[in-house]
């Protein structure tokens, strides 16, 4: 469900200011459109999905000052100041986060769309309680929804993720994969 | 129990093949794609299930010059949905046969203004009676479908029941029904369209069967095959909802192009997803069975009939499925089985993974249960004794010649879930305890592969190429949705060609490239597609060696050596294999007899349950999935597959209910149409046994749609373990198991207050 709130027009939007994956960004948008969109539209970061448009799902997740929030939720105007972070900022330097590491070889990911936001909300889990307990990962991955996997192999995946942070291992992409990996 | 030939590839756990377009946030679905001058297009819908179209009004409010606007007539060809039955239209004509039935299109530059657009629409009707139940709809009386409701009806018969009735030491009865399910595919439907006079009709979307939407484009726009071309995204989530409505979304959004000028996108919201699109068919089934005194099958009467919504769609063959499903692994001399699809004015039913299967296995799995307590014998013992065997025939008469080993799965099931220690510890505890637990079980089968002669009839085509680059590309149109099909035909070519799996690559699932190798449905990727690369790589090998020097074994870089040696002097090279049926498959649709399936995989669940009687919700604690599905090509893919599939069986059994409200949905937000969420799946537990079947890729079988088919009967089996109330239907809420122990225990009712 969109609103009306994002309707383009020729009016010109006070600026909004705030980070998104460390890079500072300023906006001038109608000031009730939703962070996703705004994402999605405007700085073209395509990654955060929409399933539902009403906070069910949790697709839409990102971090914003360290919470993790349904971004179909957030009007921009809340997000002044703020510090973003989406699925595009975990990967850094050609190596993959933790996590994505895990989703990879553990059949974390089947057909992908709820992905970006699990792995959010996977992050934030770790940074809060970086060895959770299996009842922590089910109860913190509870407002995402996925339809593919019966959740499983994605508990597995954060699982892993935990242990391959614990013995400090990572895997560089080759060049082939970052350009081009179908 | 044989082993699998070792292989380098294939069963071993590669990364899925666009697995870290998907992980970095960068794999490219249908929304996340903009075209130049690009417009938005929405649908104004029926608000009414049945009745005729007396005006259309446009309200002056709106400046309806920044609008396009579609209606029936600016359709260049055909109105009507090409799948089996041509009775669809694409959009309405005069009259409305359910509600969200699309009537108009509208496109504009920006999406917001839509909404507000297609609310200013107005629509008079006359209303015309609707139908909503199987009951109204096979009493005739008021006829929405054809002469006479009647979407499509099978019989089949085997022996002679009438003949069993006499002999019987029971005839035991059932009456069993399930519900509407949505796929919920967390990505709703979408496509984007361009359309220009010379190039004709393109097409973006989220789908599963490029080749069906190519075929509903062609007869909306009676155009030429050289001029449409259908491009699937990545599409998040399927699962049969992406099967036959995409056609309808394409045409639309096409439609809207051709009239607009500009490139046009269409996708849902949730609300809309769920109102207007496909669902899995409710169904009922009432069994009539004969046993004698030892509880071996006699006669099965089965009458089974779904309710197929406003048009024909897929129910015919949804109920063929349902029919070859209905009498579950079991052997049983005398069967006469009827199956029926109703019409009705709800959106119509369509394909849904396990495709009517899930809908019999229910009804047959938990009848067993009802004959086990009605004959006194264990449920185990029962399915123990009139299991299938090698040597046997089932319901159609297919002799089964691949191993069948339900046996083997079942004792297995019993050992990994404690099944007996479990059922003694919850009979001394369940006394004293608000808490009741139980364990159930399912045995069932699924058929991979389309039924009986569908294959031939497809006569799939697919292959590989090997580009100057290096690359092998496999030459397909079935797609990926999550199930993996781009890792395991990249597994399979890497292993046939002895190249690396990076050597691999897949074509765009592009109509314009790939041949037709038939549509991504009815678990027949592995066995079939995977069978046909397979056989495409050993014939590439084959005319390497004799025209371009290769040796019988070679490296990857003496294969591409090879290849550039043949390229030089015969030009491309590819390789392009037919389907070719194993032999001995007869079928004949007429009697609904013989060979139904290629192969069956086969499964026997254990599901282990508890019933708050205080709370009355039921959940489940435990499952035990154990199947035999030919070679497991990919571990980790194959277990999340079936993994996912039991999620979605325990949404069906006990959260996912439709609630329907003058025939539309009124539940269609995620808010309040439940699935299982990561809180509330049990531990799953999943094994293999793995029988190479010569016939399908690398010896794989399907396995899609079977762990869909047995949580449900399992799940309700343990609650009838747990609770001694035999429940009939899914989905089974709290407040249906409130009024089913309340009346069965009236006393304990009175006393828990």
């Amino acid at each position: 469900m969109s609103t009306n709130a994002g309707a383009t027009s020729t009016r010109h939007w006070p600026g909004i200011r705030f980070s998104v994956n460390g890079a500072a960004r300023i906006v001038r948008v109608p000031p009730m459109k939703r962070l996703l969109d705004v994402l999605r539209e405007d700085l073209h970061l395509t990654g955060t999905k929409e399933g539902c448009g009403e906070g069910e799902c949790g697709s839409c997740s990102v971090r914003m000052n360290g919470e993790l929030v349904n971004s179909c939720l957030v009007p921009v105007l809340q997000a002044e100041g703020a510090d973003i972070q989406t699925v595009e900022g975990l990967a850094l330097d050609g190596v993959l986060h933790p996590l994505q590491e895990a989703f990879l070889c553990h059949g974390g990911a089947q057909c992908g769309i709820c992905t970006p936001g699990m792995l959010m909300a996977a992050a934030q889990l770790l940074e809060r309680s970086p060895r959770p307990a299996m009842a922590e990962i089910r109860e913190a991955l509870a407002g995402n929804l996925c339809r593919c996997t019966g959740f499983i192999r994605i508990f597995e995946s954060v699982a892993a993720a935990v242990d391959a942070e614990s013995a400090g291992s990572a895997t560089k992409l080759t060049t082939e994969q970052m350009h081009h990996a179908r | 129990m044989s082993t699998p030939t070792t292989t380098r590839i294939v069963g071993a756990p590669v990364p899925r093949k666009e697995g870290v377009d998907k992980l970095l946030g960068r794999a490219r679905y249908v929304d996340d794609i903009d075209r130049e001058g690009m417009r938005h297009g929405a649908t104004v819908r029926s608000s009414i299930p049945r009745g005729l179209i007396r005006s259309i009004a446009f309200d002056r409010r709106i400046d309806w010059s920044e609008f396009t606007v579609v209606t029936a007539a600016d359709i260049p060809g055909e109105n009507c949905i090409q799948l089996i039955v041509a009775d669809q239209p694409c959009l309405a004509d005069g009259k409305v046969n359910h509600c969200e039935e699309a009537i108009l299109l509208l496109a504009h530059p920006d999406k917001h203004k839509l909404r507000e657009a297609v609310r200013a629409v107005r629509i008079e009707y006359e209303s015309l009676p609707p139908i909503f139940t199987i009951e109204e709809s096979e009493r005739q009386e008021t006829v929405v479908w054809g002469a006479d409701n009647l979407l499509k009806s099978f019989l089949l018969e085997k022996g002679d029941v009438e003949s069993a009735w006499a002999r019987a030491a029971h005839i035991i009865e059932g009456v069993y029904r399930t519900g509407a399910q949505e796929h919920l595919y967390i990505e709703n439907q979408g496509v984007i369209a361009e359309y220009s006079a010379e190039g004709g009709v393109t097409v973006w979307g989220s789908l599963q069967c490029p080749f069906y939407v190519f075929k509903a484009l062609r007869a909306v726009f009676d155009l030429p095959e050289e001029k449409v071309r259908v491009i699937q995204t990545e599409t998040g989530g399927a699962f049969g909802g992406k099967e036959d409505y995409p056609s309808t979304l394409a045409c639309h959004a096409a439609l809207l192009a051709m009239k607009s000028g500009h490139a046009v996108k269409m996708v849902y919201d949730r609300m809309e997803d769920l109102a207007a699109t496909t669902k899995r068919h409710p169904s009922r089934v009432r069994h009539r069975t004969a046993v004698d005194r030892d509880g071996k099958l006699l006669a099965m009467e089965i009458d089974l009939a779904t309710d197929g919504g406003a048009y024909a769609t897929l129910s015919s063959t949804v109920l063929s499925r349902a029919t070859l499903h209905a009498t579950g692994p079991y052997l049983c001399p005398n069967i006469r089985l009827q199956a029926r699809s109703w019409a009705t004015n709800y959106v119509p039913y369509g394909a849904f993974r396990g495709f009517g299967a899930p809908q019999a296995i229910f009804a047959m799995e938990r009848h067993m249960d009802e004959i086990a307590a009605a004959i006194g014998i264990d449920p185990i013992e029962l399915r123990r004794r009139n299991f299938l065997h090698v040597g046997d025939t089932n319901a159609t008469e297919q002799l089964m010649r691949e191993p069948v080993i339900l046996d083997q799965l079942l004792d297995r099931a019993l050992k990994e879930s404690d099944y007996h220690g479990k059922r003694a510890q919850f009979a001394l505890e369940n006394p004293d305890s608000p808490i009741k637990r139980g364990m159930g079980i399912a045995a069932f089968y699924h058929g991979s592969g389309f039924t009986g002669s569908g294959e031939v009839y497809l006569n799939s085509l697919g292959g590989i190429d090997v580009t100057p680059d290096r690359k092998v590309r496999v030459l397909v149109s079935n797609t990926e949705f999550g199930q993996g099909t781009n890792t395991i035909l990249t597994q399979i070519t890497a292993e046939a060609l002895g190249i690396d799996y990076s050597d691999v690559t897949m074509a765009a699932p592009d109509t314009g490239v790939v041949p037709n190798s038939g549509p991504t449905v009815a678990s027949r990727t592995s066995m079939v597609i995977g069978r046909i690369i397979e056989r495409a790589c050993i014939q590439l090998l084959a005319s390497l060696r004799e025209h371009a020097g290769l040796g019988a074994t070679c490296t990857p870089a003496e294969f591409f050596t090879a290849c550039n040696r043949y390229r030089t002097t015969h030009g491309e090279v590819v390789s392009l294999c037919r389907y070719e049926a194993p032999p001995g498959i007869v079928w004949d649709d007429r009697r609904y007899h013989g060979e139904a399936y290629g192969a069956y995989a086969w499964a026997v669940y254990v599901a282990q349950v508890a019933v708050d009687t205080v709370t009355y919700s039921a959940e489940v604690e435990d499952f035990w999935a154990l199947q035999e599905v030919g070679r497991v090509l990919h571990p980790v893919l194959a277990a999340g597959q079936i993994e996912g599939g039991i999620a979605q069986g325990i949404g069906y059994a006990l959260y996912e209910k439709v609630v329907w409200q003058d025939g539309r949905m009124a539940n269609n937000q995620m808010t309040n149409y439940i699935m299982p969420t990561a809180e509330d799946v049990p531990p799953i537990h999943v094994f293999f046994e793995e029988i190479p079947f010569k016939f399908g890729g690398f010896g794989a079988k399907g396995l899609g749609e079977l762990p869909q088919d047995g949580p449900a009967p399992a799940i309700l089996n343990a609650i009838r373990d747990a609770t001694g109330v035999a429940f009939n239907s899914i989905p089974l809420l709290p407040e249906d198991l409130y009024l089913g122990l309340a009346a069965a225990h009236p006393a304990e009712e009175m006393a828990a207050r």
